[in-house]
């Protein structure tokens, strides 16, 4: 069971407080009609799933119930950070610098 | 009894305090300490059960958790029995019913064991080549003796009647294992002042201790030491002790899940206590002290009863007094055994000889041998075995220069074998820890770790107690340390300790046909050296594959014993390095863990929740059969005296078509939409056009996902400008709720709208049926409720039978109807209050059967049950309520891609069956052709089915592909044994008009 930082509470959870919500910085279009039907097939279906660190999103549905972005290693499963809906993406360079 | 193989005054057990049980009907006593392992073989008896697959005689061959052979069938009364018990963990208690597994009709003569003889016929891969043709046999010849060989042990019948309770538990240094490891690592850790937890699987906190009482550590012989040591520990009150405590799981962010055996051990079960506690244990840092398993050597014949492993021969005659035979010969590739071996000889036990497979043997070994008069055959193999019930012979052979000579046999009554020691990684490879080979230890050490943790003593290949002991206090200072405390590294001083070293063997070298021995691997999955060999002939190249091939380390035993062996030996097979071929994965559980302790509380009643409305009493009360609808329970139907189902509702269709029915749809998700931008969020959201609904008007709602397809529906009512009475389909409320809050936070969080969901808040009232205006008019204060004053659709905020309400004009049936919401703690009084009022104009209770039939009469859809996530609002016939003016909401561009506009596409239809009294299956398929052949191209399937009690026939609803291009059209739904045909129809077929809400 993963502990997971809501950064709108400012606590670190137990996981059975969250719900996963799919890959982060996926904006909708503001104008949907506007797109060809290739345009909208990427939005609608296409993923990076990637191996390594995953931009993603939570919800703290048992908790204060906001969406949340999240940097998650896809090997080990271990959050790098979270970070409130609306933030830019993260520079992860920076991220590992600060870290060493 | 006698216990002819007990030492008198010899071990832990409580020699004062007989205990006796049963085995197989067979009344045997053992001594308060034993297990029902060293108990058994205090009396002698090796044979404990019947092998897996070929049905071969087995003992005991460990004393441990990791036990593969001696499983039992442990009793204590109704519903109270377990199968696969491991007879070296369970203690005896008195009164304890033990049974052997897998023989018939008895343990010492079984039928099975022709399996033995026809051995050369099912090798591994059996399954996979034998059971594939012809087709017909697998329902009646293969699959039922698959399901009969399967499994070991026989499943309870009866529910369980104990309990298992459940904990949380934080601390700051959890430690696995409390052998000598285990211990300093406590102390270490206690002594800083550190949170510390201390878990052993056994009965007894020690670990090898228990079987070394020759080493001295700290000038005291080892059993004072550690009952100083324990002593010490519990006068900690940072420090909790845990015995009969399993870590059966390492997971992530140091989460450790504990499985603590609280009463099997006990003559007498406690009123009203838990069987076992599961605990689920975060941790700072996690010692993970779990020391060795020792491996068996690979020999034909090797899994004879009395050929065991030489430490647990060593366990059973230092922690119980139990000589596990009186001639025992040994086999060995390390140097550990020896010392067993002159344990037993000190303690009257002949010792015929130790064979070891290496030419060169320390010489303090075999000069400490040739003393004690053992007769010492190095450069050695073990070339066989014989006894039937217990083995009576060992074959050894010199072995020079790659060529095995002559054999010879010796007489023993126990054969104890050695293949060097396995640390336990069990639980850090649960973390997905690394591990790297060693060539030195000959083993596979820790290497990359992924969580907070350390891991001392012989899990990291040091072997010996002073090692242990300082490598344990190494790890408890530094995991102490990682909380913020100053810990110091204890050193202690340890005479007589016996470390070693050995070599890594394959199957043992053999003058006989390698093609005909049975020299086992995995003992409790009868898997043996040349089923590997010829997994890797065959094919297999990765270890997984080998694994899966020949189920080597597949058993509840997960390999414990047999994993390094069979990859030895799959290895060379390979013309490999074994960390070239590399290892299996283990998984939690470390041990087999009882259903009980993992469902915990969750069982009967409580496995989940079951919401109940305010009325739901009164429903009971009344008779209603009640249905589970998501997690609340609803009233299905409301039986009278002598009604089936079908009668009931037929009954309850009829009150509403012609009088007034009341229904409880308190369960009706809702959801209070309120704020400046309500409208501009609902157009968004909802397919229909919301922006110039007046207050005091309700519309119908359809929700799509992205994807253009149909998630949810259900009436929202606009109460004021900016305030919206939302609802949902009962099952969809969380979902929809989840789904608004999205798009709400993260694509729109400009908008000024708050979301709130109210399901529970309101108890929701259904009045349907041509007397609901007559019902509903006197408890209505102040309103006019004439067609022109409040039509269909209309919503009010006012006052019903003297309680605030929301009162909507709809309808769910086609007839006139209302839904009245009051605040839920009115609900029951509201709902008697009609009732009452409703006596005069003939109202009954209906239930939700009689509420699925009423609508598909008149062809509304139930989301999830005539549409399943592939269907849109064209599909479903609700393309009017796509708002034509309006340029976004969500699902719409999907709406126009080309799958989406493209012919063919299944629609939902009306099905009209020739036989009108036939009522046609729900998920039955639809085919345009009967006589096309098999298998034959389906066109669709019947979504809602029912008896029209309004009609007098049977109606369907289906979706099938162009279905409203074929109107009129007769299609066939084959059935077993017959082909029933239908036509196609418009889905509504009653008062298809709407003439009735017009009153």
């Amino acid at each position: 069971m993963l502990l997971i930082h809501c950064p709108y509470c400012d606590e670190t959870l137990p996981e059975p407080e969250f719900a996963y919500a799919g890959e982060a910085h996926i904006a909708r279009p503001a104008d949907p009609m506007a797109l060809s039907d290739e345009e909208w097939r990427d939005f609608l279906f296409i993923r990076s799933n990637p191996r390594g660190n995953h931009f993603e999103r939570w919800r703290h549905v048992n908790g204060c119930g906001r969406f949340f972005n999240a940097v998650r290693d896809t090997v080990s499963d271990k959050f790098a950070m979270t970070y409130r809906a609306g933030e830019p993406r993260p520079n992860l360079d920076a991220l590992k610098e600060a870290a060493e | 009894m006698s216990q002819p193989f007990r030492i008198a005054g010899h071990g832990r057990v409580d020699h004062a305090q007989p205990v006796r049980f049963t085995f197989d009907g067979r009344t045997v006593e053992g001594r308060r300490g034993d297990t029902v392992a060293s108990a058994l073989l205090a009396n002698g008896i090796h044979l404990m059960g019947r092998s897996f697959k070929y049905h071969r005689p087995r003992g005991v061959v460990s004393a441990g958790s990791e036990e593969p052979n001696a499983l039992i069938g442990t009793s204590r009364g109704p519903g109270r029995f377990e199968p696969n018990t491991r007879a070296t963990m369970q203690e005896v208690r008195q009164g304890l019913t033990a049974e052997s597994q897998n023989k018939w009709p008895s343990l010492s003569f079984d039928v099975g064991a022709i399996n033995d003889r026809l051995g050369r016929f099912i090798p591994a891969g059996f399954y996979y080549k034998t059971f594939k043709w012809p087709r017909s046999f697998w329902d009646k010849v293969y699959e039922p003796f698959i399901r009969q060989a399967a499994g070991l042990g026989k499943s309870p019948t009866e529910a369980d009647p104990d309990h298992y309770a459940s904990r949380h538990l934080h601390c700051d240094v959890l430690i696995v294992g409390g052998g000598p490891a285990g211990l300093a690592a406590a102390l270490a850790a206690g002594q800083s002042g550190a949170e510390t937890v201390l878990v052993d699987e056994q009965a007894e906190i020690g670990g090898t201790l228990l079987s070394e009482p020759g080493v001295r550590i700290e000038g005291q012989g080892a059993w004072d030491w550690l009952a100083a040591a324990l002593a010490e520990l519990r006068t900690m009150p940072n420090v909790r002790l845990m015995s009969r405590t399993t870590a059966i799981g390492y997971y992530h962010q140091n989460m450790v899940g504990l499985c603590e055996r609280l009463t099997d051990h006990l003559d007498v079960l406690p009123e009203g206590a838990p069987r076992e506690r599961l605990w689920r244990v975060r941790a700072g840092q996690v010692v993970l002290a779990q020391g060795a398993i020792e491996k068996p050597l690979v020999f034909d014949g090797n899994d004879r009863p009395g050929v065991m492993l030489a430490g647990a021969a060593q366990t059973f005659l230092h922690r119980f007094g139990v000589k596990v035979g009186n001639r025992v010969a040994v086999v060995t590739s390390h140097d550990s055994a020896w010392h067993g071996a002159f344990d037993l000889a000190h303690a009257g036990v002949k010792v015929a000889a130790i064979v070891d497979v290496r030419a060169e043997v320390p010489r303090v070994l075999t000069a400490r041998a040739e003393a004690l008069g053992i007769e010492v055959l190095t450069g050695h193999t073990v070339t066989g075995t014989t006894g039937r019930l217990r083995v009576a012979t060992v074959r050894v052979n010199p072995v020079q220069g790659g060529r095995v000579g002559a054999g010879r046999t010796i007489a023993c009554d126990a054969l104890l074998m050695c293949g060097g020691w396995t640390p336990s990684l069990h639980l850090f490879s649960h973390t997905k820890g690394s591990l790297a080979w060693d060539a030195e230890a000959g083993a596979f050490l820790p290497d990359r770790k992924t969580e907070e943790c350390e891991i001392a003593g012989a899990g990291r290949g040091l072997w010996g107690v002073a090692a242990a002991l300082e490598d344990g206090a190494r790890a408890g200072a530094a995991a102490a340390k990682a909380p913020g405390r100053v810990a110091g590294v204890g050193t202690f001083a340890v005479e007589g300790d016996r470390t070693g070293s050995g070599v890594v063997a394959k199957e043992l070298p053999t003058d006989r046909d390698a093609g005909l021995a049975k020299a086992f691997i995995d003992f409790q999955n009868d898997v043996t050296a040349k089923d590997i060999r010829l997994a890797v002939r065959e094919g297999m190249r990765s270890i997984e594959h080998v694994k899966r091939y020949t189920t080597n380390g597949m058993a509840t035993d997960q390999g414990k014993l047999s994993n390094i062996n069979g990859l030895m030996i799959a290895a060379d097979a390979l013309g490999k390095e074994a960390p070239a071929v590399g290892l299996t994965t283990f998984r939690p559980p470390y041990t087999p863990t009882t259903f009980g302790a993992l469902a915990n509380l969750r069982k009967g009643r409580h496995f989940e929740v079951t919401r109940r409305t305010a009325i739901d009493a009164w429903a009971e009360a009344t008779g209603a059969v009640f249905e589970p609808v998501s997690l609340w329970r609803r009233a299905w139907y409301f039986p009278q005296a002598g009604e089936d189902m079908h009668k009931a509702v037929a009954r309850e269709c009829r009150a509403v078509r012609t009088a007034v029915g009341m229904f409880d749809a308190s369960t009706l998700g809702k959801i209070e939409v309120m704020g400046p931008d309500a409208a501009t969020f609902l157009e968004r959201m909802y397919t229909n056009p919301w922006a110039k609904l007046q207050p005091g008007r309700c519309r119908y709602g359809l929700l799509l996902g992205e994807d253009g397809f149909i998630r949810d529906d259900g009436v929202i009512g606009r109460l004021a400008a900016d305030k919206f009475h939302v609802t949902t389909t009962t099952g969809g409320a969380a979902r929809v709720l989840n789904m608004m809050e999205d798009y709400l936070q993260t694509e729109w969080p400009d908008l000024d709208v708050w979301l709130t969901s109210t399901t529970e808040q309101w108890a929701v009232v259904a009045l349907q049926g041509p007397n609901a205006r007559k019902l509903l008019e006197p408890l209505v204060e102040g309103l006019d409720l004439s067609d022109d004053a409040f039509p269909h659709m209309a919503v009010v905020e006012c006052t019903v039978a003297g309680f605030p309400a929301r009162l909507f004009r709809v309808s769910f049936t086609g007839e006139l109807g209302f839904e009245v919401n009051v605040p839920a703690r009115h609900g029951r009084a509201l709902w008697e209050a009609l009732w009452q009022a409703g006596q005069a104009h003939g109202v009954v209770p209906y239930g939700t059967e009689t509420m699925h039939v009423l609508r598909a009469e008149k062809g509304f859809i139930i989301v999830g049950q005539d549409t399943d996530g592939t269907v849109t609002p064209q599909d479903a016939g609700l393309g009017w309520a796509i708002g034509k003016a309006k340029t976004d909401f969500v699902g719409k561009r999907s709406l126009a891609r080309p799958d989406i506009v493209a012919k063919g596409r299944k629609q939902l239809v009306g099905l009209l069956t020739e036989d009108p009294a036939v009522v046609l299956e729900e998920g039955a398929q639809i085919v345009a052709d009967p006589n096309q052949p098999i298998p034959m191209t389906m066109i669709g399937h019947v979504t809602s089915s029912y008896w029209s009690e309004a009609l007098g026939r049977s109606i369907a609803m289906a979706l099938v592909e162009g279905g409203r291009d074929r109107m009129g059209e007769v299609l066939h739904i084959p059935m077993p044994g017959r082909t029933l045909r239908a036509k196609v129809t418009v889905p509504n077929f009653v008062d298809p008009d709407g003439q009735k809400l017009k009153v």
